[in-house]
């Protein structure tokens, strides 16, 4: 198997694990015995929603002890720039050089709705470090003893319904590649016709660009997202599709083959996230050809 | 004007637990208009006291409690009151309680909140909001402050999370990056979001020591004995 970085520009995959509340690893340590060999890396989630677990680096360390390639992500919500510049140089430190770079979602939104919220490096700020580091020097400009080698990521909402929204991805996604982005993850696709518009609209970019999956759990899931998730529109028929399903696990990995099949001349690679799910990665991949 | 509401009874009752005397100072500024702290409030309180027991040894109002000077001239006929309370409860915002406390040699609590109105304003009523960031990027923003704008005072574009024009983070306000966006497009300005702007310098936020005197009115450089 390649390595994620030797995968760029082929054809990645990718999934998520995300760390549960505790300091209980033993999952972890299960989910990475099952994932190894079978996807290029695994990106380990940094406080997602604002809920409080696991951290991603510990995680991170974890799931490469057990032969899985990760990539940590790291938001600004919780740490300012010297935290944030740290947390990677340690990083580096335990040979974890894939970072996916984020601002992060809203304190308030998450299970410590009163924490302060930092916000001190937006996630285009966030990619220019990584380039920083890389040179070998520090936001101070300081000579950093050794150098590290980051493969720095970022995500970008293909889906955004309004004009504005639309074309404010587009922007910053020019931004972050010009600060060094070398991959991005998207939000969930669904609808395979928008998200070929999408990737005319950013060819121009050059960097390798890996759609998002989420396997449905049920219909009233995918009606959820399409109500509250920006960007995410669950087609009808899947909808219909998951109603009609008397196993809706095994008709969900089934929409999820299919959608990679469609998805695999398309673009540079996939992000399967299926968090509480992540051992069904294997056989939806298995059943989409890509394995 | 600065935003004040009255914290909970119990809550105001708790701080005052060891207190049996307590003398009133309400505020006509602000407070008055918060209908925190105008004579009117001071009354309601004064029976709620005493209703709990509570000996309200004088109560007033004066015209601005955040003038130290005001505070003592206002006091001095009441002094006496004053000094036989265990302690004086402040219905003002923060500054009002801050420049009592000043001014007072008697312990001063707070019977109100100040509540946020989002960083600086102008003089006039207006949406426009400053964070006084030392360094304005105004001019790669359309005229938009991303700081005050953007929930997360993101410099380089929206976060992705906007729904149907809401931000994600208070949908009862829109994204400050779609109101950018609108506002360069309409100036045929749009190269400008691809102006990477580099993480704000904080250190220039952290406010002088020699600016806080000049922001003071005339008759406080005189009692602070700053005059220029
Ligand atoms: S960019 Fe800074 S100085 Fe300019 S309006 Fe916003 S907070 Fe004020
Ligand atoms: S939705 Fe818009 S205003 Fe709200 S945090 Fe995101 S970019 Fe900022």
């Amino acid at each position: 198997m390649l390595s994620f970085q030797e995968s760029l520009g082929k054809f990645t995959v990718t999934c998520e694990v995300g760390p549960l509340k505790g300091c209980d690893v033993s999952e972890i340590i299960e989910i990475a015995e099952v994932l190894k060999g079978k996807v290029h890396a695994a990106n380990v989630t940094d406080q997602q929603s604002s809920v409080l677990r696991l951290g991603s680096m510990v995680t991170c360390h974890i799931l490469k002890s057990n032969g899985l390639e990760p990539v940590l992500q790291v938001t600004g919500r919780d740490r300012n720039r010297i935290a944030i510049q740290s947390d990677l140089l340690s990083a580096a430190a335990l040979g974890i050089n894939n970072v996916l770079a984020l601002t992060g979602d809203y304190q308030t939104h998450g299970d410590h709705p009163e924490a302060k919220g930092v916000f001190d490096l937006d996630s285009v700020n966030f990619l220019a470090t990584l380039s920083t580091l890389n040179s070998g020097k520090d936001l101070a400009g300081k000579e950093l003893t050794g150098v590290p080698n980051f493969c720095g990521g970022a995500v970008v909402n293909p889906g955004a319904a309004k004009e504005a929204a639309y074309q404010l991805q587009l922007i910053k996604m020019e931004k972050k590649a010009a600060v060094g982005a070398k991959f991005f993850q998207t939000q969930a696709v669904y609808d395979l016709k928008a998200f070929e518009q999408f990737m005319n609209d950013t060819a121009h970019i050059g960097v390798p660009i890996l759609a998002g999956v989420i396997p449905l759990k049920s219909a009233g899931m995918a009606r959820y997202m399409n109500k509250n998730v920006p960007g995410v529109s669950v087609p009808d028929i899947y909808i219909e599709r998951m109603a009609q399903a008397e196993d809706k696990r095994r008709e969900g990995m089934k929409i999820t083959a299919e959608l990679i099949r469609g998805l695999k001349d398309l673009c540079q690679g996939v992000h399967v996230m299926a968090i509480g799910t992540e051992k069904d990665v294997p056989e939806i991949l298995a059943d989409s050809g890509v394995l | 004007m600065i935003l004040s509401e009255t914290k909970p009874f119990a809550e105001i009752l708790t701080s005052l637990e060891n207190d049996d005397k307590v003398f009133l100072l309400g505020c006509k500024g602000c407070a008055e208009a918060s209908k925190t702290g105008g004579l009117q409030q001071v009354k309601e309180m004064k029976e709620k006291l005493e209703a709990e027991g509570k000996e309200v040894t004088g109560s007033t109002a004066v015209d601005f409690l955040c003038q130290k000077a005001l505070v003592r001239s206002r006091l001095t006929p009441l002094k006496e009151k004053v000094l036989a309370a265990d302690s004086v409860l402040v219905m003002s915002c923060g500054i009002g309680v801050q420049a009592s406390a000043a001014s007072i040699s008697r312990v001063c609590r707070p019977a109100c909140n100040t509540i946020p109105l989002g960083d600086s304003r102008g003089e006039w009523p207006s949406r426009e909001r400053c964070r006084e960031c030392g360094d304005c990027v105004l001019d790669f923003t359309g005229g938009i402050c991303p700081l005050t704008k953007c929930s997360k005072s993101l410099l380089n574009g929206a976060c992705g999370g906007a729904s149907d024009g809401r931000c994600e983070v208070t949908p009862e306000k829109p994204c400050g990056w779609e109101l950018i966006y609108y506002r360069l497009k309409g100036l045929g300005q749009l190269d400008r979001l691809k102006v990477y702007i580099q993480p704000k310098n904080f250190a220039k936020m952290e406010i002088p020591e020699n600016v806080i005197p000049s922001t003071l009115y005339d008759i406080e450089f005189t009692e602070d004995g700053r005059a220029k």
